[in-house]
């Protein structure tokens, strides 16, 4: 008896450990969704080829032997380029035309399979193995193992979100962000190039999905131009399940659904683990339609 | 100071302005009036780049501005304190604030526009971690004037400032639009409640349908019948 309760609680805590591991890179990547939402009132659905891309390019530097830190610090700069490119290349002119905002939800759907599709030429379509990232063995935190692959994911993430979090509050281009963010006419009058801080945003959440990207592959220790669709979609969910706009609503929501889809798949069997997050988005928008922390009539100005 | 020649500003099929022409002098108030929809704020709007005009040109201290974007033209120096404030709402005073100067490097210019704005509004003072959401309108307005003055402008643009609030309230605006314009800034004022405007003015504009009808002095125009017919709410025995 004493054992077997013994049993469940570690497998509740170690369960409880992978859904934080999992959680804290979907709200990296849901932070990239309400990055750009926030300013632009637009679901980027590139984000999720935008992560691949960050991996691809991860694999790439580590494969040239350029050591892991310098590898994932070439690809968060590559990968921010991209965002920057997919904002100058094909929204900034929308913008500039005053089109309506599904010409530029259509378009992001689009840019996500030519990044797919450039991964697959580039790199092949098959999966492709990544190499296990900082592996030095495992910790017992609980009475329970720990790989320090793990630990290592959950800290990096977690101070990529506070300095995210510190560049938004503690700094001018930071405020700028705010600015348009709640209102775009009164930030142009206030000489506010407002292209400039979109296209800044587009950085930081390039940056973002290339760490999340990067932790992901060094976590399950594979990559494919494929990858990014499930986490993006997931990621997404949790950015609306938080509250999207809101950065600490983006984070709580990723790792709602890390967590929750983690104890579906132990306990439910695995077949629930993709459908959990959804099912939990569905329930939590029918009692609070904004969101867990989102605030009433969101308006583009 | 400012020079504008023949501007004809469109909004899709509707011909908005249909030639306006006006000029103003450094270091004078210049008000244009007019009924709703005569195209007071469209002249503003163009100035600022905000909107596009289709013909014509503007030039400021002798350079063409016509087809500079906003943040270019607030860096050459006009500000515009637009119509219903705009401020950030979830943003504090003191933030709100330092959006305005956001263009420029000079710490100790900027320190001294900030204490210029706290010594003109100590209302703004008093809250300056407050959001600017949670400000009365009165508030709202002089943050949004203080916030066009930490741009450091030489012209400053106000549309419609009276909007919306007190006759008390007004009265004290209209009193630190004066002050403002005494310390150096020319301004275009637009108003909808014309005699205050006139009573301040050097000068005035009077639009009708994206039309200038009349341009005379302030104290001429309000003396003028028509004008008083139509925007003096005068009553003519």
């Amino acid at each position: 008896m004493v054992t077997k309760k013994r049993w469940g609680e570690r497998m509740v805590m170690e369960q409880l450990i992978n859904g934080l591991t999992i959680g804290i890179i979907y709200a990296l990547i849901a932070v990239g969704y309400s990055l750009v939402f926030g300013i632009l009132r637009l679901v980027n659905f590139s984000h999720g080829s935008v992560y691949a891309f960050g991996a691809h390019m991860s694999l790439l530097f580590i494969s040239m032997e350029f050591g892991i830190v310098p590898a994932i610090i070439a690809s968060m700069i590559f990968t921010g380029m991209l965002g920057i490119a997919i904002d100058k290349l094909s929204l900034e002119p929308l913008r500039m035309k005053g089109s309506k905002p599904i010409a530029a939800l259509i378009t992001t759907i689009g840019i996500s399979y030519i990044i797919q599709n450039m991964l697959m030429i580039v790199f092949g379509s098959e999966t492709k193995s990544f190499p296990r990232l900082f592996n030095y063995g495992t910790v017992r935190i609980f009475g329970v193992n720990v790989g320090s692959t793990q630990i290592a994911i959950f800290f990096i993430s977690l101070v990529l979100l506070v300095a995210l979090t510190a560049i938004i509050h503690y700094t001018k281009v930071g405020l700028a962000m705010r600015g348009v963010e709640q209102n775009a006419k009164a930030s142009y009058l206030m000489g506010i190039n407002v292209n400039r801080v979109v296209t800044f945003t587009f950085f930081l959440g390039g940056v973002s999905a290339a760490i999340a990207g990067t932790l992901v592959s060094g976590y399950y220790q594979m990559v494919s131009p494929g990858m990014g669709f499930m986490p993006g979609l997931k990621a997404f969910s949790a950015a609306v399940l938080g509250g999207i706009g809101i950065l600490y609503g983006s984070v709580i929501g990723g790792l709602v659904v890390g967590i929750s889809e983690t104890f579906a798949a132990t306990y439910l069997g695995g077949s629930y683990r993709d459908a959990v997050a959804f099912i939990i988005l569905i329930l939590v928008l029918l009692v609070r339609p904004n969101g867990l922390f989102g605030k009433k009539g969101i308006k583009k100005v | 100071m400012l020079k504008v020649t023949d501007i004809h500003t469109y909004y899709g099929n509707i011909h908005a302005l249909k030639g306006i022409t006006m000029e103003v002098h450094r270091g004078e108030i210049v008000t244009l009036i007019g009924s709703n929809g005569a195209g007071k704020s469209t002249t503003l709007s163009t100035i600022t780049g905000l909107v596009r005009s289709k013909m014509g040109s503007i030039f400021f201290e002798d350079k063409d501005i016509t087809s500079l974007s906003p943040d270019q033209i607030v860096k050459k120096g006009i500000s515009l304190t637009p119509e219903g404030r705009e401020v950030f709402p979830a943003l504090t005073v003191e933030e709100n604030l330092k959006l305005g100067a956001y263009i420029r490097k000079d710490k100790d210019g900027i320190q001294s526009s900030f204490d210029r704005v706290y010594e003109l509004f100590p209302r703004l003072h008093e809250r300056k971690k407050q959001t600017a959401g949670t400000l009365s309108g009165g508030e709202q307005q002089m943050l949004a004037i203080g916030r066009s003055l930490m741009t450091a402008p030489q012209l400053l643009m106000l549309d419609e400032p009276s909007l919306g609030l007190a006759p008390k309230l007004i009265e004290t605006i209209f009193e630190l639009i004066v002050s403002i314009n005494q310390q150096g800034t020319t301004i275009l004022l637009v108003e909808q409640n014309a005699n205050m405007a006139l009573s301040i003015a050097n000068r005035g504009y009077v639009l009708e349908t994206g039309k200038i009808i009349l341009c005379d002095d302030a104290r001429a125009l309000q003396e003028n019948d028509e004008v008083r017919k139509a925007y003096l709410g005068d009553i003519l025995h």
